[in-house]
């Protein structure tokens, strides 16, 4: 068994993807946290979690932030030490880099971390601005460009520099919906075609609005423990075996390439290489597809195809369930959901199933090696981490 | 404008205001900031000098955004670029005075001034886009 665990995940929990009416994001949490208890019964959560990272985005959608505090309150874990994480989309993500830092450093032998979001109750125009604050406000922002508007740049470069066409996009978003079409939390569970995508309106040329993600509520989270003591929780312990987090310049207008995120291949070289393990290893990957063309170019940025190839990958099937190498078998950011705060280890939750063999009509076959590849923005953070059964 | 003037992201404003298109330079290093930056990424020194930047250059990719911010939604739909100038550094911004389909990479484009009418007052400040040549 190559790489040596950083930790291990003995419970996960994920509250049902969508528009959840009537609830704040804390009431979201606890539910994606009452799943993680119950799963574990050896575990006490008041008395055994030391501490709690929660990925959350926006303060604007329900005008309250300290949500570290607010989260743990209402998952009832009293008085433990709760830290909120804030990365843009990839805030989840970052939480769970902070937690396998804290099971390391030998001060929380177990961990809470996850996130939550709630914002189908606003306007999409004010999501739209609110999401747009993660891009660079007085050249992106001020100048029009919006969210979508950061990855249509990134679209535009890859077809112009590699020929990727619009149907390939398309191909990535068929995908998700028919992988979410066997996910009961998804928020979206009806399977798609490419003409559905490429009659879609247009939100930023060349992406439609079949191309990008959608808007969601929902929460995530995961239990980590250190290694050695997994086993006092639960007999079917995931390993976390690699972590990468890096950053890159705020603005995308600053970077070498458009058609390529530094920070996501740096991060993959360093969960690869704590890993001892190379792109051919994984077997099930859930990766960042907050547009299509996100997913393309995650599978280059991973290794999973050279650069320029990824609209092949996705056209070709190799991605799909079955396929050499599935991604996104929840449905991904496009159709299980983006609760911005939730995706990063609501991604980790979904690996868990995977290489635990609980993902139903979905399991990929003698899963034993996931990754996730959570992205902040339009690349100015990367997380990506490995995970292996036991 | 002084030499004096702030190495700011503002002052990059002000000057743009003055149709003047600068950016920083590190005295240390001879990085070339746009935006200027208050402390150079590369070698952390202090000290820069403005710099004139060519306004012409050539469009390194672009999207036409149909769903805007509410800022921008009286002009939607609108073209949006990244245009890398002729002495390498490249800038954000609008692409005006082309019909959305003759947008192409690698075409030329000048760096113009004026205001951008939008149908708030955010963003206030004076503006810079870009214009085929």
């Amino acid at each position: 068994m190559k790489g040596k665990p950083l930790a291990s995940i003995v419970s996960a929990g994920l509250s049902k993807f969508g528009k959840l009416e009537g609830l704040y994001a804390r009431e979201i949490f606890a539910d994606a946290a009452k799943e993680a208890f119950d799963n574990c019964p050896k575990l006490d959560p008041k008395k055994d979690i030391k501490a709690l990272y929660v990925g959350h985005m926006g303060e604007s959608y329900e005008h309250q932030g300290h949500t570290g505090a607010t989260m743990a309150d209402w998952a009832g874990l009293g008085h433990v030490a709760a830290t909120r994480t804030e990365a843009a989309c990839a805030s989840s993500g970052a939480a769970l880099r902070a937690a396998i830092c804290a099971v390391r450093s030998g001060l929380s032998d177990v961990v809470m971390v996850g996130g939550a979001e709630k914002m189908t109750h606003r306007a999409t125009a004010e999501v739209t601005e609110y999401l747009a604050m993660a891009s660079d406000y007085p050249f992106e922002q001020w100048n029009g460009i919006t969210f979508p508007g950061l990855y249509a740049l990134m679209a535009t470069a890859h077809m112009h520099d590699y020929g990727t066409t619009e149907r390939q996009l398309a191909a990535v978003a068929v995908k998700n919906h028919y992988h979410g079409s066997m996910n009961p939390k998804a928020q979206m569970q009806k399977e798609i075609t490419l003409e559905t995508v490429l009659s879609s309106r247009t939100v930023a040329w060349p992406l439609k609005l079949y191309d990008c993600s959608l808007i969601t509520d929902g929460a995530s989270c995961l239990i980590l423990t250190r290694p050695e003591i997994a086993g006092r929780y639960t007999e079917t312990p995931i390993q976390i075996v690699g972590s990468g987090q890096a950053s890159d310049t705020i603005g995308l207008y600053e970077r070498a390439s458009f058609t390529s995120l530094e920070a996501a291949n740096i991060a993959a070289k360093e969960a690869y290489e704590m890993a001892e393990m190379k792109p051919e290893n994984i077997n099930v990957a859930e990766v960042h597809d907050c547009f299509t063309i996100a997913e393309i170019i995650a599978y280059e940025d991973l290794g999973f195809c050279r650069p320029g190839d990824g609209g092949k990958l996705a056209e070709n099937g190799e991605t799909k369930l079955g396929g050499r190498i599935p991604v996104n078998t929840s449905g991904g950011l496009k159709a299980k959901g983006h609760p911005v705060g939730a995706t990063g280890t609501g991604q980790a939750y979904e690996i868990y199933l995977q290489l635990t063999g609980r993902a139903g009509k979905r399991q990929v076959k003698d899963a034993q090696i996931g990754m996730t590849h959570n992205v902040g923005g339009s690349g100015a953070t990367a997380t990506v981490h490995i995970y292996r059964r036991e | 404008m002084s030499e004096k003037a702030p190495f700011t992201i503002e002052q990059f404003y002000k000057n743009i205001n003055q149709q003047e298109l600068l950016a920083g330079k590190c005295i240390k290093c001879g990085k070339i900031h746009l935006p200027p930056r208050t402390v150079c990424d590369n070698c952390y020194s202090k000290d820069f000098k403005w710099t004139k930047i060519p306004r012409k250059g050539k469009l390194l990719t672009y999207t036409v955004i149909h769903i805007a911010p509410a800022q921008f939604q009286s002009i939607s739909p609108y073209a949006v670029g990244i245009v890398q100038l002729e002495n390498g550094v490249k800038l954000p911004g609008m692409i005006q005075g082309t019909q959305l389909e003759q947008l192409k990479v690698g075409m030329s484009l000048s760096v113009e001034f004026g205001t951008c009418e939008t149908s708030q007052s955010w963003p206030h400040w004076p503006r810079y886009y870009f214009k085929p040549t």
